[in-house]
């Protein structure tokens, strides 16, 4: 029962989201558009499942015998997750807590905001010291590989259109650049994103079949 | 608006300002200053998420719907359509028991209905907008002509170059079949072209994270330090 | 300790190999934030993704109904946020009536500062817009491609709310729309999933959406594909920001911000040739 139950969840769902897309008409397009609220609301406990599983890994940590200093981030996270939490359900209007110049939006612009963003743009630091090392030009194709970068970042930046303005029209690095967008670029793409289509189709058929089941875990 | 005080506005940018460069110290080494931002990140993004959903979705999806239905049941006309949100609703709680160890196989329910319906929907769109449309946008006349009837030399050779390089480039993810032979010279034509895809990925991919420094790099300079406009 | 006679004294390629890559984070730094004192125009030359996405833009009638889905976050925002404020001063002009809707949370928060930061442009100071009529924020709706698959047939039952907790059916604006077929046009602002790929797979190719997407540069390459009859233009990264706030004729942040951008570009050519010379270099020592 513990596998037959959500295998045939799977199916009778899944194939009902197949036969609208033929047939739109009632009942099939009704009891899509019924799942996909459902779907909604379901999707929504799994991200509070998210947030309180690490609530709890959190508070564990910082309420554990061993006496490391990861038991005080865990704290700080559990102080930071109660912070919003209660200006965001208690102290921020009710459902307009987003409105420009809540509570809720103050944290949102002076401490959400810089956290995250600053967090991704340490990256730009990586790929610049990651194009150092790693990037050769090894083989034929690492070296068209580096060839349509140069191109591309030449292309899609200024400078490049100020280096080569001696030549004619067409043949400025932009053009290149926009040239190898329009064609060679997008004929890879192309392929990449067919390839993965199928692989998509052919995984999404066997969920829905039952053959696939790994995503019910283990017993 | 209490927000708009001079203060007030000053303390934000005061406090935005120290945590990006509290994150920033993790590019001379990890130190504990970075460790607190990213667990006050982890923390504050947790719950930003979590209010977000229960004001946004669940209270207007599931909890005012609920409600009204309930009272209508005790203040009459009854009606009993509500009923039928039970069901996301159990299924929703099912899930979080995944919290209790013992519990956690009942969350197998809502996850089938979750994969069911993603596996359902992608089934169908996937095949139709990334695989027939694009090989249709790919199979296009390679011959091509002005309106006086000239023959476009540069516009035929690109038309071509796009469909040689896409169906080269699925050759290359045809596994099944050992690339030796023409089969193999065209999957490694088919590299080229996944190449130059890949070079270009990654100058974008650059010029994304430059840009996203240079975001934070305005804030700090125009902001919080007023050295720029 | 002593020195081993016979150990190679390093040179200055084999130093260059062993850089400490703070030494590259300092250069990177360097690179991007002289720039930004100087205030230098130039020249953008539009490419035809962009072209095509403000030549859809404009063929869309006067007062036409347009869906603005904002698909990101603060992190993607240096690049989007110039995007999203562009096409926000294009709708003022053309006094589109305004539907803004969010598959991430976040979305509609930045719509609320792009939709600020548009209004306050002077050449709108005589626009009056009322909220409810003119334009309306939704909010966010979780469930990701569900919420298109259920706009595509019922938009006040997927949104029965606006983001400050209006009832839908309380806005004047909202009065006439039953589902994205009433909509002239879409722009949809994205960093990822669920977002561009999505509003195309059933926005554009089920329900018959005409759309436009400004991506991250990250994902630009990934949607180029669609560009054509799938997606009417598209605009990527802090480049296509760019090129869009020129061809529409509002110039802004992105603009401004090229100039780090050819900066930075060269920087990390100069980078991977460096880092190429020293390899080759040292390896033919090596293998001598």
């Amino acid at each position: 029962m513990r596998r037959e139950i959500p295998t045939a969840i799977a199916f009778f769902v899944g194939i009902i989201c197949i036969i609208q897309f033929f047939i739109p008409h009632r009942p099939f397009g009704t009891l899509v558009d019924v799942f996909s609220d459902w779907f909604g609301i379901v999707a929504a406990f799994a991200i509070w499942l998210g947030a309180l599983n690490l609530l709890k890994v959190s508070l564990e940590r910082s309420l554990s015998k061993k006496k490391t200093h990861d038991r005080w981030y865990g704290l700080v996270v559990a102080a930071s997750f109660f912070l919003i939490f209660i200006i965001g359900m208690f102290m921020s209007g009710g459902d307009q807590f987003q409105v420009p110049g809540s509570r809720f939006d103050y944290l949102y612009v002076n401490i959400y905001t810089p956290l995250s963003s600053t967090m991704f743009a340490l990256l730009a630091f990586f790929v610049a010291s990651a194009s150092y090392r790693a990037f050769r030009a090894r083989s034929w194709e690492a070296t068209l590989l580096l060839i349509a970068a140069f191109f591309v970042m030449l292309g899609r930046a200024p400078v490049g259109d100020q280096l080569t303005g001696f030549m004619p029209e067409g043949y400025r690095l932009s053009e290149v650049a926009n040239w190898i967008m329009t064609y060679p670029q997008v004929a890879g793409q192309r392929a990449i994103m067919i390839g993965i289509a199928l692989g998509v189709a052919s995984a999404s058929l066997r969920l829905i079949l039952g053959l696939e089941r790994s995503y019910l875990g283990g017993e | 608006m209490w927000m708009d005080h001079p203060g007030w506005v000053l303390f934000g940018t005061w406090v935005a300002a120290l945590f990006t460069l509290g994150i920033a110290t993790f590019l001379y080494k990890d130190n504990p200053v970075y460790k607190f931002c990213e667990a006050v990140f982890v923390g504050i993004s947790a719950g930003y998420w979590f209010v977000s959903y229960f004001w946004q979705t669940l209270l207007p999806k599931l909890g005012y719907p609920f409600y009204a239905g309930v009272k209508t049941v005790f203040v009459g006309p009854a009606e009993w359509g509500w009923l039928v949100l039970l069901i996301p609703g159990t299924l929703g709680m099912m899930m979080l028991l995944r919290l209790v160890p013992k519990a956690g196989w009942i969350a197998r329910w809502p996850l089938a209905f979750i994969v069911g319906y993603t596996a359902g929907l992608r089934l169908i769109t996937f095949l139709q907008s990334n695989a027939m449309t694009q090989l249709q946008n790919s199979v296009q006349p390679v011959v091509r002509y002005n309106e006086s009837g000239q023959f476009l030399g540069w516009e035929s050779f690109n038309i071509l170059l796009v469909t040689v390089g896409t169906f080269a480039g699925l050759f290359y993810f045809f596994f099944s079949q050992e690339h030796k032979g023409v089969f193999g010279r065209v999957a490694r034509v088919g590299t080229w072209f996944l190449m130059i895809t890949f070079g270009a990925a990654f100058g974008y991919t650059v010029m994304g994270r430059m840009s996203l420094l240079i975001g934070r790099l305005d804030f700090l300079l125009a902001d919080w330090l007023h050295l720029i406009r | 300790m002593a020195e081993n006679p016979t150990e190679m004294k390093p040179g200055l390629f084999d130093r260059l190999m062993r850089i400490d890559r703070r030494v590259i984070f300092i250069f990177i730094s360097v690179a991007l934030i002289v720039p930004l004192f100087f205030n230098i125009s130039q020249r953008i030359q539009v490419s035809p993704e962009v072209q095509m996405l403000n030549d859809a833009m404009n063929k869309v009638p006067d007062g036409g109904l347009v869906l603005f889905a904002m698909d990101y976050d603060p992190p993607s925002a240096p690049e989007l946020q110039p995007m999203a404020v562009a096409a926000f001063k294009v709708a003022l002009a053309k006094k589109f009536k305004m539907v803004i809707i969010g598959l991430w949370p976040q979305g509609p928060m930045q719509a609320n500062m792009a939709f600020e930061t548009a209004t306050h442009d002077p050449r709108f100071k005589d626009v009056k817009l009322t909220y409810g009529v003119d334009y309306v924020n939704l909010g966010f709706q979780s469930g990701n491609e569900a919420v298109i698959q259920k706009m595509g047939s019922d938009i006040p039952t997927t949104f029965p709310r606006d983001y400050a907790g209006t009832p839908v059916d309380q806005l004047p604006l909202m009065k006439g729309i039953k589902n994205l077929g009433n909509f002239d046009f879409m722009v949809n602002i994205s960093a990822g999933y669920p977002g561009t790929r999505e509003w195309v797979q059933f926005g554009a190719d089920r329900f018959g959406l005409k759309m436009v997407s400004g991506s991250t540069a990250v994902q630009t390459t990934e949607m180029s594909p669609y560009v054509g009859k799938q997606l009417l233009g598209l605009m990527g990264g802090m480049r296509g920001a760019a090129e869009f706030e020129q061809v529409s004729g509002y110039p802004g942040r992105a603009i401004k911000f090229m100039v780090g951008q050819s900066v930075a570009h060269v920087i990390v050519i100069v980078f991977i040739v460096i880092g190429n010379i020293a390899y080759f270099a040292t390896r033919k020592r090596k293998g001598a």
